[in-house]
């Protein structure tokens, strides 16, 4: 394979507070390959917009990079401030947020916000860069193209907003786009376009795309390969088909059976029991254990388990299928 | 069986012109928005009924008109067999004693000055009645602690706060509860919970729910009868297993088509065509038809009349 065009290795972000440090994400480790959706799960507070932010430098003061490398295209770029971190971003690194009547600027026509970004990125003279906002939107499939383009974010639905917002992430061509609950804020219907969108986007033109996001079923059909994040760890990591259907830990599984699916008939839903735990008050070894059914005297040592430490895919020193099992 | 909520023909208009010196100045006419378009409904008593469909679909006024906090046009709302559209004040006020409601977002509908105890006996209490240990039982009702209480809102999470909007909905013992996307701001491990809850207690307090949702897999879970809603107007309604099986509207199918399934891995579907069109200017016949693949002369000029066939009621021309 190809060098990956992202690479997280052990990444550790930290916020000190007062009551000492706190670290939404914790060790996370995953490549992104061209051309590749990685689909990053989990539930509120388990840190996957964190990762996202970290990996685009975005990360809010006080919260930081403790350690760990980020690599794009082989390059580190964690350590990365200012001018220099501003060139990467929207150049070689693009950004879809949830909300797209917030991540686009009222006062602005579309046109405006995207050959602005153009020009400040690409060498190309104005009248070359408004040409090329044009194809922008004709491709992310904005009808009349070069008559919206005079338009304001607020004369848009919120589906065409989402995709001016894409057009704006790869405008400027970048080789990673990092989609933060892209389709969260939009109707089913709606949803089912952007995620279409982005997979003919990925595949035509070899982006990378790390898609955050809480939906399972969103992952299942966009994502090739899917990381679970829980409480700022990876809980597991692998090929989508492998997750979504022989799902090792024991939380991965828990997620997708609390799903409602009356495919399978049942009259009340599987629980995970209590909730996800706070930063400050985490237990000890295996984040998961007080909610875990399998939970043993070992999960509850340090150290917890970790993707290394077990078989590479789930951090569950009991997975739920073994090796052998999963078709290569 | 006797309904618990019956609509007939029930329409909700809003005015959504400009303000009056513009309309002077730039000639323009008074704009309304039909949020709620001739929508017909039974509820029977004990029983979940769905209402589902896009944003702007209209789901949320028809509950909130059942709930009271918005006046009708037009048509009949029947709650206990009391319309409270045509009756006094008062009588509608005592029919409503027997409704609750629960809000989507449990952080905005908890006051953050009371303490729990005060939140869910409020309801009672505003009658006069003594709530002594009435919080404290509920609590415990709903899986809380009753030590919880003596706390204010934020000492919660938000399945912990969406359990105590319950607990208050059940303080005046309501039949009929009205429950507007109730879990759409939870994560889904805490939405199994709650959804279970909510289902205990209609089996232990006979309870009936008007169900609002936009997720078809928890209204699939949930509900007896499903209706589905677009621009304002009741387009299908069939028992749940009869909508799921066979969906009979081509704007249902569309729905269901594009719903994100955990099976689906790299699922290549044609999307569905366009959004929802601006209702201040629905377009003429069926609203449905510019997003139609079966669309006809037929659909742009004349708007279907809602048709039965079999345990299904569908407002289309070519349903069959």
């Amino acid at each position: 394979m190809s060098e990956p065009v992202l690479s997280v290795r052990d990444l550790v972000v930290e916020i000190p507070t007062r009551r000492g440090i706190l670290r939404p994400v914790d060790g996370v480790s995953y490549d992104i390959t061209k051309g590749e959706i990685l689909g990053v799960v989990g539930e509120s507070g388990a840190g996957k917009s964190m990762t996202g932010n970290a990996v685009i430098g975005l990360l809010d003061r006080p919260a930081r990079i403790a350690s760990g490398e980020i690599l794009l295209t082989g390059e580190p770029i964690h350590h990365l401030k200012g001018e220099a971190l501003r060139r990467l971003r929207g150049r070689r690194m693009g950004m879809i947020f949830q909300d797209p009547l917030t991540s686009l600027n009222p006062l602005l026509t579309v046109g405006d916000q995207l050959t602005e970004t153009i020009l400040e990125h690409l060498p190309v003279s104005r009248a070359k860069a408004l040409n090329r906002a044009v194809a922008a939107l004709d491709e992310v499939g904005i009808p009349a193209a070069r008559q919206r383009i005079g338009s304001y974010p607020h004369e848009f639905s919120g589906g065409m907003r989402q995709r001016v917002v894409i057009a704006l992430a790869l405008c400027a061509e970048p080789e990673l786009v990092i989609a933060d609950e892209p389709t969260t804020a939009l109707d089913v219907s709606v949803q089912a376009q952007i995620i279409a969108l982005l997979k003919r986007l990925c595949r035509e033109r070899g982006v990378a795309v790390m898609l955050v996001t809480h939906d399972m079923g969103v992952i299942a059909e966009a994502a090739d390969r899917v990381a679970v994040m829980y409480a700022g760890r990876l809980a597991e990591l692998g090929p989508v088909r492998d997750v979504v259907g022989r799902a090792r830990h024991p939380y991965t599984t828990g997620l997708m059976a609390s799903t409602p699916d009356a495919s399978r008939g049942q009259r009340r839903l599987r629980q995970i029991p209590g909730s996800m735990p706070r930063l400050d008050a985490l237990p000890e070894g295996c984040p998961f254990h007080p909610r875990c059914d399998r939970a043993e005297v070992r999960c509850r040592q340090a150290p917890g388990p970790s993707l290394t430490a077990c078989d590479g895919r789930a951090a569950c020193w009991f997975p739920m299928h073994q090796p052998e099992e999963t078709p290569a | 069986m006797s309904a618990s909520i019956r609509l007939k023909s029930l329409t909700r208009d809003f005015d959504v012109s400009k303000p009056w010196l513009n309309r002077v100045i730039e000639r323009l006419p008074r704009a309304t928005l039909r949020a709620v378009d001739d929508v017909s409904l039974e509820i029977p008593e004990n029983s979940v009924y769905a209402l589902v469909g896009e944003s702007g679909s209209g789901k949320s006024t028809i509950g909130r008109i059942v709930a009271g906090l918005v006046p009708a046009s037009s048509g009949v709302v029947e709650v206990n067999g009391i319309d409270i559209v045509s009756t006094g004040a008062e009588q509608a006020a005592e029919a409503r004693r027997n409704l609750q409601m629960i809000f989507q977002d449990p952080y905005a509908s908890l006051n953050p000055r009371w303490k729990v105890r005060d939140i869910i006996a409020e309801p009672v209490a505003i009658r006069g009645v003594a709530t002594d240990g009435l919080a404290e039982r509920l609590l415990e009702q709903v899986g809380l602690s009753a030590a919880d209480a003596g706390k204010f809102p934020h000492e919660f999470s938000g399945g912990q706060r969406q359990r105590i909007c319950i607990a208050r909905a059940l303080a005046s013992h309501p039949r009929i509860i009205i429950c507007d996307e109730p879990t759409s701001a939870l994560d889904v491990s805490v939405q199994s919970q709650v959804l279970n809850l909510m289902s205990d207690l209609r089996e232990e307090m006979g309870l009936t729910y008007l169900f609002i949702s936009h997720d078809l897999t928890v209204v699939q879970h949930m509900a007896d009868r499903i209706g589905v809603l677009y621009l304002g107007a009741l387009v299908e309604e069939a028992p749940r297993d009869r909508l799921f099986a066979e969906p009979k509207h081509p704007y249902t199918q569309m729905l269901f088509a594009a719903a994100p399934r955990m099976d689906a891995f790299g699922r290549e579907v044609e999307p569905p065509k366009g959004e929802i069109p601006d209702a201040i200017n629905p377009p003429p016949g069926c609203h449905y038809h510019p997003r139609c693949p079966l669309a006809t002369d037929l659909c742009r000029s004349v708007v279907p009349e809602t048709r039965r066939i079999g345990a299904t009621r569908v407002r289309c021309h070519h349903a069959e």
